[in-house]
């Protein structure tokens, strides 16, 4: 985090096609707000990257690139948190006993390290099913130091 | 930009010069394709230079994990060279720096191949 935050306050809100196009335009917007709100570029690097694989999640794995099922996209900064919100309309996927990328047994598999990242760069990660269908992810990135 | 391949030989390596961007769509599957049609080739000294990689997200390193192997299995060698700080940082998160065999000096990776 900067050593002073420019913005107190801001919250963006987009619907987005299921396309690879949409992945690219989340972590652009997501970066813009976050460059507003003071971040540094260490940080911008770990938000656009968690925005980036979380999006890739939304549009490839939950909505299966399907021209009728968009993605919500909310992005907002506090003067405290920074928190994106991304919602898809897929069928779901077992969340609870998402395996370490990072053991023996895993090391060399060419997926599965998507949601490792995204927990590894932000402060806080949540996962929610939706009702009547789809998925909900929350990233928080602090921007104050705890 | 996306993602720019060029490759050139020394010897009997095979360097691939990577710039742009290596993530899910064009820019992972042309690194995909382009190894393949290296390894389908016959070539089994493969030197990926990523010093141009501006960006490299999950399936990126997928994609040279996957290139890894397959060069592997086929008795082959795939070493990286000029890792930007930003694709180091995300291969040690995951575990996978000791994996690869890297290098900073073209002339020293060039000469490891045995």
């Amino acid at each position: 985090m900067g050593e002073e935050s420019r913005q107190t306050s801001e919250t963006v809100e987009r619907f987005l096609d299921s396309t690879l196009g949409s992945v690219d335009s989340a972590e652009e917007l997501a970066l813009s707000v976050a460059q507003r709100a003071g971040f540094d570029e260490g940080d911008l690097m770990k938000i656009g990257m968690a925005v980036r694989e979380s999006m890739v999640n939304a549009v490839a794995h939950g909505n299966r690139y399907n021209a009728n099922k968009k993605v919500r996209l909310s992005v907002a900064s506090d003067g405290e948190r920074f928190t994106v919100r991304i919602a898809d309309e897929g069928d779901g996927f077992d969340f609870c006993d998402l395996p370490d990328p990072r053991s023996q047994e895993n090391l060399m598999r060419a997926s599965g390290r998507g949601i490792f990242l995204v927990r590894s760069f932000m402060d806080e990660f949540q996962i929610r099913r939706l009702e009547p269908g789809g998925t909900e992810v929350t990233l928080v990135k602090y921007m104050v130091s705890k | 930009m996306s993602v720019k391949l060029n490759t050139r030989q020394i010897g009997d390596v095979s360097v691939v010069d990577v710039a742009g961007r290596i993530t899910l769509g064009e820019g992972s599957s042309a690194l995909r394709d382009t190894l393949r049609e290296m390894v389908g080739k016959g070539q089994k000294k493969i030197l990926l230079n990523l010093g141009e990689v501006s960006y490299i997200d999950s399936s990126g390193i997928g994609e040279l994990v996957s290139a890894f192997t397959t060069v592997t299995n086929g008795g082959g060698q795939l070493k990286l060279l000029n890792l930007t700080k930003r694709v180091k940082d995300l291969l040690q998160i995951t575990k996978l720096y000791t994996v690869f065999d890297v290098h900073d000096s073209e002339v020293s990776a060039i000469r490891s191949f045995v």
